[in-house]
């Protein structure tokens, strides 16, 4: 009952926020937003960049992977130095060079996979200046690529495509940083920490409880990990933990936060294009997949866990609750991870390894479809036009003709430049994941066994590979062969899609646009958005069933009462 | 390729200062001036409400079957069909039936995501009346009007599930243990 109301509000705010939001964003990377000029101009005067000036997409790439490479070398010094740097009450010393080296490139790419536990060794000023700095810094990067790609679609012949510098400086200071900081507050309001006195320490005199408690910069950060679709939490348990998710306003609000931007940019893609009908095809395509995976993850997930079952627990009336927070219960905890694996986001109010098997398939299938229902900010949208740019393909091959989208000739380079973009993830993960299971080091850091144990290391290549950052937690991931693994897929799945899709964006904008015809397949109608959905499916469905066959599906049939271990 | 650089090593300096000096500092400030108790973890004389504790023995209501340390936190991780998990809910269970607790709800047998979930469900505070009641002398409906006082939620009537915070609990039933002494 609550949770009906919970999903009809969340849908309503969703919809209520769609055209705002999106218009919004239109028109900051339209340069027409001025009201923080007195912040935006000092920084393009301190960077040497001229806002009204512009970049091929060669140029914009190159700036792309420089900002990306010195921002990995940026967190790994004050990783590395935070030991002699100031705001680091609780004295934590450097963190060991692989560990650092994965957690930069993992926050770098908007993954935010942890190979450790924030409370107990990042200092404050590493979670503030160099963590929550790339949260915010790789959602506006994942957001200006996407927009590079709809200007291709809007614009003709353009040598053009925009300027790195000034939609990173646009989206950061007008898009991120305003909805953070109101929203950080109503987040302590809630009961949020938000502070930069060291560890509390209490003592309980009616049961002699003793506890040190880690407090720190947390709501600033828990917001922004949110609407950045990052993941990464100040704290081990992530939005679990009361201080970073305080209660089931807060639960609604972190949801309603890492869907509103990949959700809004189809209204932006829309508006830009001149049709706001062909982002209504994207969204409901988005809609569709979210909707069927959160159904079959939530009906797995209100029966019971079998483990607890087989323990002699008669009543599991509530669902699986194991993991799960009492003031969310199970119910609200998979709606929220659905929604963060199903985008880039990969934070969890629950703990993903105690998922049923098939609560725990709907997470991995979220990202396996290339997360774009709706996907993460940004990459969400530019991943589902490359579906549809290979949907168009094959749709252009059924008929007989030269395809078409949004009055652009799609030809042999656009077409492998979009084939390059959508098999990149499905590549990285299947060869990291079958190189983890062939090695030792790759299976001794599993916790659980039997099917579970291989779908710890199938779900660790699939989120990183996909910047999502969730886990199937038991995995002790924090080794030489899982710190470098890591790395390569996050880097592979962000810059191995980013730069296709700057490409493909730089060669539609040299393009003229081609009149509309009675042979045009219309890409803004009912049966488009069909075919779409099967290329989507269809691509993630022939890549990664086998290995779900192996992993969840394998478990959820093994007979009632057969546990390993 | 060195104006990039050049850029991007300016770019990252002036933003850090905006976006990881400036923006969370300033939040910092508006926070303890605004809500000064939640800011710095809602902590009281028995410590954090949002922080579980263990509680031993039967003259208190116990919470869930979590390690309780803020130090270290995060779930199991035990999957669904684990035999160690099987067998820490066996133990759950032991431990309920020897306190006199029948059929405990079952999260007050497993253990939550966070590893120090402060609260329990209503049910499963119910479920501990009886045990509490007898170790106390005191009457079960006085202490079934306790639980039913501190019982929380769900915000707004729809928002998360109803809950019972095990310290605010264990402080009323304090209270009222001295009341009636």
């Amino acid at each position: 009952m609550g949770f009906g109301i919970t999903v009809l509000v969340l849908a309503l705010v969703l919809a209520l926020l769609w055209r705002p939001l999106g218009a919004y964003m239109a028109r900051i990377y339209g340069g027409e937003m001025r009201w923080l000029a007195w912040l935006e101009r000092p920084v393009y005067r301190a960077i040497g960049v001229d806002p009204s000036s512009e970049q091929s997409w060669k140029r914009y790439a190159g700036a792309t992977v420089v900002f990306s490479a010195v921002s990995v070398v940026f967190v790994y010094l004050i990783e590395r130095l935070q030991g002699v740097l100031p705001l680091n009450p609780q004295h934590l010393p450097a963190v060991p060079p692989l560990l650092a080296l994965n957690t930069a490139i993992s926050f770098m790419t908007n993954t935010n996979w942890q190979n450790y536990a924030g409370e107990a060794t990042m200092s404050y000023l590493t979670q503030m200046a160099a963590l929550a700095v790339q949260q915010f810094l790789s959602a506006a990067v994942g957001i200006q690529v996407a927009l590079v790609l709809v200007r291709g679609f809007s614009r003709r012949e353009s040598p053009t495509v925009g300027n790195f510098w000034v939609d990173l400086v646009r989206g950061s200071i007008y898009l991120l940083l305003p909805i953070s900081a109101v929203m950080t507050l109503v987040f302590v309001s809630q009961g949020a920490v938000q502070t930069l006195a060291g560890p509390a320490h209490v003592h309980d005199a009616l049961n002699g409880v003793s506890q040190t408690i880690p407090l720190g910069p947390v709501a600033s950060m828990s917001v922004i990990k949110q609407l950045g679709t990052n993941g990464g939490g100040f704290f081990n348990a992530n939005s679990a933990d009361p201080f970073e998710n305080p209660t089931g306003l807060t639960n609604l609000l972190e949801i309603v936060l890492l869907l509103c931007i990949p959700f809004s940019l189809t209204y932006t893609f829309g508006r830009m294009v001149g049709s706001l009908r062909q982002g209504l095809a994207l969204l409901a395509t988005m809609v569709v997949l979210f909707g069927a995976v959160l159904g079959m993850s939530l009906a797995a997930e209100v029966g019971p866990n079998p483990a607890v079952r087989a323990a002699g627990v008669t009543s599991q009336s509530g669902g699986n609750e194991v993991g799960k927070e009492t003031r969310f219960g199970p119910a609200a905890s998979d709606l929220f991870d659905i929604a963060s694996t199903s985008t880039s986001t990969g934070s969890v109010d629950a703990a993903n390894d105690s998922f049923t098997p098939i609560g725990g398939a709907g997470l991995l299938v979220g990202m396996m479809l290339g997360e774009v229902s709706p996907g993460g900010v940004g990459s969400g949208l530019y991943t589902m036009l490359l579906f549809a740019v290979v949907a168009v393909f094959v749709g252009g091959l059924m008929v007989g003709r030269t395809p078409e989208y949004l009055g652009k000739k799609i030809q042999a380079r656009e077409v492998k430049l979009a084939s390059l973009g959508v098999l990149m993830m499905p590549v990285t993960v299947l060869t990291l994941a079958a190189l983890a299971v062939a090695l030792p080091a790759g299976r001794s850091a599993v916790l659980n066994l039997g099917p579970h144990g291989f779908s710890e290391i199938l779900y660790a290549f699939v989120s990183q590979a996909n910047n999502n950052g969730s886990a199937f937690a038991g995995l002790s991931a924090n080794t030489a062969f899982y710190n470098l693994t890591g790395a390569l897929a996050m880097t592979l799945g962000r810059l191995g899609i980013m730069l296709p899709v700057l490409a493909l964006g730089g060669a539609l904008a040299a393009k003229p646009k081609v009149a509309e015809t009675a042979g045009t397949m219309r890409t803004d109608r009912p049966v488009f958005v069909g075919l779409l959905l099967g290329t989507v499916v269809l691509v993630g469905g022939l890549t990664f069933l086998p290995a779900l066959a192996l992993g969840p599906i394998a478990e959820s049939l093994v007979g009632p009462g057969r546990l390993f271990g | 390729m060195l104006l990039h650089l050049r850029r991007a090593l300016l770019a990252m300096l002036v933003l850090t200062v905006i976006l990881g000096l400036a923006y969370p500092l300033a939040e910092t400030g508006l926070a303890q001036w605004w809500f000064p108790a939640q800011a710095s973890g809602s902590i009281g004389r028995d410590g954090s409400s949002l922080v579980g504790q263990h509680w031993q023995g039967r003259e208190w209501f116990h919470g869930r079957p979590d390690p309780d340390d803020p130090g270290a936190t995060g779930g199991s991780q035990l999957g669904p069909t684990s035999k160690v998990l099987e067998q820490e809910v066996r133990a759950a269970l032991r431990a309920e039936h020897a306190l006199g607790v029948e059929h405990p709800p079952a999260n007050l047998v497993t253990s939550s995501g966070s590893g120090v979930d402060p609260d329990i469900s209503p049910a499963a505070a119910l479920a501990q009346v009886d045990q509490v009641a007898r170790a106390r002398h005191l009457s079960r409906a006085r202490l079934r009007r306790l639980v039913r006082a501190v019982e929380q939620g769900p915000e707004l009537g729809f928002l998360g599930e109803p809950v019972i915070n095990v310290l605010a609990l264990n402080q009323a039933l304090q209270k009222l243990a001295d009341r009636s002494r």
